[in-house]
């Protein structure tokens, strides 16, 4: 250990917090947005309407914002976790009680001319709070059982609230993130198991409360067979697109899965299969990389944080971005059941976008301020 | 100091466990490449087929049917448009709405209404399901005005068939109807399994059903997952049914069929001594094959099935009857042929004869004296027959018997025929299990007991005898066309081209010249017919041949014999069957009518003017003369 004062940095300059911004990063997630472009042209069938274009500019409006919230002190996200997390949790009441009826459950929120996803902001909301709980902590109560409890709380209360609507991709998302960040601050691995015994024992009772579509999912999940031309429809379909796509694809606009429709919703949750029925393995492949680039990201720049918050946040964001992938392109392969969790900056869809970049805005700026001292509020 | 001493602890756990973490994180991004080359590249072949299957559609382009024509080139069978309501549906997703607004239009009643709902949930790449069929204008109109209200529905225009004589040639068309698992077999055939192909069921439709029908076209085409087709790939044309032209005279069957009006129940046929045509070919009561066109109902199917005068049932072909007398003409060929009599050769009548103890009665009990083979056709005397049977045997009837054509299907190809019955010691043997009794030979010798036949065997019958001894057989069809070809009217026939059947002409003459005393004579029982009587002109070219025929439908008992009890004193089911064939001109046969009148009593009264009418009126037109049908079939 070096002295305590060494630990003292120096004040950053600007133009060296815009240095220490992660530009690769940056790049890795246009290339991203670069293929949703693609994807969603094709799926549009060879225009930028209605789909492509709009992606485009919502990709480089995203970006001033990620490049924003980089460079805002992560004190000032310190301060403001609780009232993002409010707000978040308030919108998701009005979404419970007002919200406008979608794809058969209610997500949507809309404010003047935009249509916000509240459940989409509360996943930001509920790695800030973590990430602000745990950094207040000291080392030794982390681990402690009766500690663990309010983090629980933290989660389960949005989880609840989105499971109402019902977005069991959300709520999936949320909580796994939520344990992800547990088990990283350090939470006593026997409360994971017990969590998970508990869990199992809970499946019947979580049946009971089911709805019947989401029932039907899970047991089209389990045999797709039951209903080839129901429920199970859309998964063989995703996969017959993905399968005939073969190892190269079938090239730019010749994938006929998804512009003769027999791919459902194409242009969001099932992006991936479209994408891939056209650019094949290879194209899922790399497509697949440049996420893992930024999980590699992600844990570069937790590994590398001086303070327990940024460790934290840029952890919550990885977890994140990687629970979104790994769910989205498991469920149009037939691995998981189907949730509606899109692929993040592939998928059409504005507030999902928005929160993602965000999200990468809090990680990249935990690079800049990287050695932040960052007090404990008690 | 800012830090506690615990961030050190906490930051190196955070680090072991995100370690933890991230390689739990490369694993299950391992499981998803996995995945990918498990579906793109171990299983894409089969994928790849799966794709293709959605995307490409292989659709079926019905052809029309063949039209079918009378000799004189007048259509029988056509083909109209049907316009059709189809509606289609992504696996029923919105079906109810639709169906109920098709209702509002329609009127489709609620048993539609869920026939409708079961096919369109169950109805696979969203195939297309029938409506409705035969829209009026109207109706169409209504649809096409609401289409923007109806999604997934749209108007088919397809064919069906429209008879335009309607009952007049029911028996000699048919109809179509559906494709049954009976018509499969042996037919591999795509077009049958297309839902809206109709399918020859009874007459000329079935016969030529191979013909007409007909070869499918087909288009691939790329569909989307609404069965929508996107484009064309690929097309095959089908080839159009074969078109017929049956040897019918359309004013010759309407004229035998006004004939047969007053009867309840009968059958007629005109045939072509030379070359078998069929000219005429009429069973009463018939049947509007339109209803069938159209799409019968429980209740009229069940009317046609149930009414004792069958009038589904084709009776020139399918009805059997005792010939009576009129096989007398095959009982004198056999004895005659067989040298069992010669044409000298006289047998006495006394009104009856004895065999052991039954007697056998001539229908003139007070007898006719002594008669040789043409009087005795003349007078048709049952005891001539009785003893000529005797002499020839049954062996050698038999065998006259089928060389005139009975026991067997002849060569017309009609569905429905039957063969009636040319009995034999052997059938007797194996049928009846008793051994052939001299009774039995007897009553084959005046037509009756287990000889049974049909009204076209007695026509073929009377061709072969006219003509000379050729073994014509009936025809119907005169030409095939696909209506592209050179169509070249064959040059008129005057000698048959079938082979002799081998029976000395001079017996023939002989038999002949009996059925023209029948006729002409004043001992002929049908000298009432004669065509110089009532003040007609006496014209040599019209005069004609026949023979009476009575066919016994019951016993007469002793006791009815005793009383005197008369034909019309029976309820009609018990009464005689009427029958009555003859040719014409005596001296150069071209025509044959056979003509039985179900329960009409004695064959000279009610048989033989229809007979007497039909062939006269037959000859006056001379069909067999006319192939303008050809002209005007190759123009269409």
């Amino acid at each position: 250990m070096t002295a305590l004062g060494l630990n003292e940095p120096a004040p950053v300059s600007f133009p060296e917090k815009v240095w220490r911004i992660n530009w690769g990063l940056v790049l890795v997630l246009t290339a991203i947005a670069a293929v949703g472009v693609v994807a969603l042209y094709s799926a549009a069938g060879g225009r930028f309407e209605p789909w492509a274009a709009r992606h485009g500019i919502r990709y480089a409006g995203a970006l001033g914002l990620m490049l924003i919230v980089a460079l805002i002190h992560p004190k000032v996200w310190l301060a403001l976790a609780w009232p993002i997390y409010l707000i978040a949790m308030l919108l998701l009441v009005a979404v419970d009680v007002v919200g406008k009826i979608g794809m058969g459950a209610q997500r949507w929120l809309v404010l003047g001319p935009l249509q916000i996803q509240p459940s989409e902001i509360v996943k930001v909301a509920v790695i800030l709070v973590l990430a602000r709980y745990y950094h207040n902590l000291r080392s030794n109560q982390a681990g402690q059982f009766l500690w663990t409890l309010p983090p629980l709380a933290i989660i389960l209360a949005p989880v609840a609230l989105v499971m109402v609507q019902p977005d069991l991709g959300t709520a999936m998302m949320v909580l796994m993130g939520g344990a992800i960040m547990l088990f990283v601050a350090g939470v006593r691995l026997w409360m994971f198991l017990t969590a998970a015994i508990g869990a199992v024992a809970c499946l019947p009772v979580a049946w009971s409360f089911m709805h019947d579509y989401q029932k039907k999912r899970v047991l089209t999940f389990l045999d797709p067979d039951r209903d080839p031309l129901g429920a199970g429809y859309h998964i063989t379909q995703s996969k017959i697109a993905i399968g005939s796509g073969g190892l190269f694809g079938k090239g730019f606009l010749h994938g006929t899965q998804s512009s003769l429709n027999f791919l459902p919703e194409k242009q969001t949750d099932f992006i991936f299969t479209t994408y891939v029925e056209e650019w094949g393995m290879v194209g899922a492949c790399v497509l697949l990389a440049l996420f893992a680039l930024i999980l590699v990201w992600g844990y570069s720049i937790a590994l590398r944080s001086q303070h327990h918050f940024g460790r934290l946040v840029a952890m919550g964001v990885t977890a994140m971005m990687f629970l979104y992938v790994f769910i989205n392109s498991a469920m149009v392969m037939g691995m998981l059941p189907v949730v509606g969790v899109p692929l993040p900056l592939v998928s059409n869809g504005g507030t999902a976008m928005v929160s993602v970049m965000f999200a990468c805005g809090l990680l990249i700026g935990v690079n800049v301020y990287r050695d932040a001292q960052l007090p404990r509020s008690r | 100091m800012r830090q506690d001493r615990g961030d050190g602890d906490r930051a190196s756990l955070f680090t072991r466990r995100a370690l933890l973490l991230g390689g739990g994180q490369v694993l299950l991004l391992s499981a998803l490449a996995g995945r990918l080359y498990q579906l793109q590249v171990v299983d894409t072949d089969r994928f790849a087929t799966l794709a293709e299957e959605n995307r490409i559609n292989l659709r079926l382009l019905p052809p029309s049917r063949g039209l079918i024509f009378d000799r004189a080139g007048l259509p029988l069978a056509v083909n109209r448009n049907n316009f059709r309501v189809m509606a289609t549906s992504d696996r029923g997703r919105g079906a109810e709405m639709v169906v109920d607004r098709l209702d509002q239009l329609l009127t489709l009643g609620e048993p539609e209404k869920l026939r409708l709902l079961r096919e369109l949930r169950r109805s696979r790449n969203a195939q297309p399901v029938v409506v409705r069929e035969n829209l009026e204008w109207e109706e169409v109109a209504r649809i096409e005005f609401n289409a923007p209200d109806l999604p997934g529905v749209f108007i088919d225009l397809g064919q069906s068939r429209d008879y335009p004589q309607g009952e007049l040639f029911s028996h000699i068309i048919g109809y179509t109807g559906r494709v049954s698992d009976e018509d499969l077999a042996g037919r591999d055939d795509p077009l049958l399994q297309l839902p809206t192909l109709r399918f020859g069921k009874k007459g000329v439709e079935r016969s030529l059903e191979d013909d007409l029908r007909g070869r499918a076209g087909a288009v691939q085409v790329e569909v989307n997952a609404v069965g929508r087709v996107v484009r064309e790939l690929d097309r095959t044309e089908g080839q159009p049914g074969t078109n017929a032209l049956l040897t019918i005279d359309t004013d010759l069957q309407r004229f035998v069929a006004d004939k047969m009006k007053a009867q309840q129940s009968g059958a007629v046929v005109v045939m072509d001594v030379v070359t078998g045509d069929i000219i005429a070919m009429v069973s009463t009561p018939g049947f509007d094959p339109n209803q069938f066109a159209r799409g019968i109902s429980q209740t009229e199917w069940r009317d046609l099935l149930d009414s004792p005068e069958k009038p589904l049932n084709n009776k020139v072909i399918a009805g059997v009857y005792p010939p009576g007398s009129t096989y007398k003409v095959v009982t004198a060929l056999a004895a005659l042929d067989s040298k069992a009599i010669d044409p000298w050769t006289r047998l006495p009548c006394a009104g009856s004869i004895k065999l052991g103890d039954t007697t056998f009665h001539c229908w003139f009990g007070g007898g006719h004296g002594a008669l040789n083979v043409v009087e005795a056709l003349a007078a048709s005397c049952d005891c001539f027959f009785y003893e000529a049977a005797r002499r020839a045997g049954v062996d050698r009837i038999g065998e006259m018997g089928q060389k005139m054509g009975f026991g067997r299907l002849s060569e017309l190809g009609l569905p429905g025929e039957s063969s009636g019955n040319q009995p034999s010691r052997i059938w007797k043997q194996e049928k009846v299990g008793k051994a052939w009794q001299h009774g039995d030979t007897f009553n084959l010798g005046i037509g009756q007991g287990y000889m049974l036949s049909t009204p076209l065997q007695l026509a073929i019958m009377t061709a072969r005898l006219a003509n000379g001894g050729y073994e014509v057989q009936p025809n119907l069809l005169l030409a095939k066309a696909t209506g592209r070809e050179e169509l070249v009217p064959p040059s008129p026939r005057d000698k048959p081209t079938a082979p002799s059947l081998r029976i000395n002409p001079q017996h023939l003459a002989m038999v002949r010249s009996g059925m023209d005393q029948v006729v002409n004579s004043s001992q002929g029982t049908a000298n009432q017919l004669r065509i110089d009587s009532s003040g007609k002109l006496l014209e040599p070219a019209l005069r004609f041949a026949g023979k009476t025929g009575t066919a016994q439908v019951k016993r007469i008992t002793e006791r009815e014999r005793a009383m005197g009890i008369t034909q019309e004193q029976l309820p009609w089911h018990l009464r005689h069957h009427a029958l009555f064939v003859c040719f014409g001109p005596v001296d150069n046969p071209r025509y044959a009518v056979s003509v039985i009148v179900e329960h009409g009593m004695g064959g000279g009264m009610t048989a033989g003017p229809i007979g007497r009418d039909v062939l006269v009126e037959t000859m006056k037109r001379d069909p067999s003369r006319r192939t303008d049908g050809f002209r005007k079939m190759a123009s269409r």
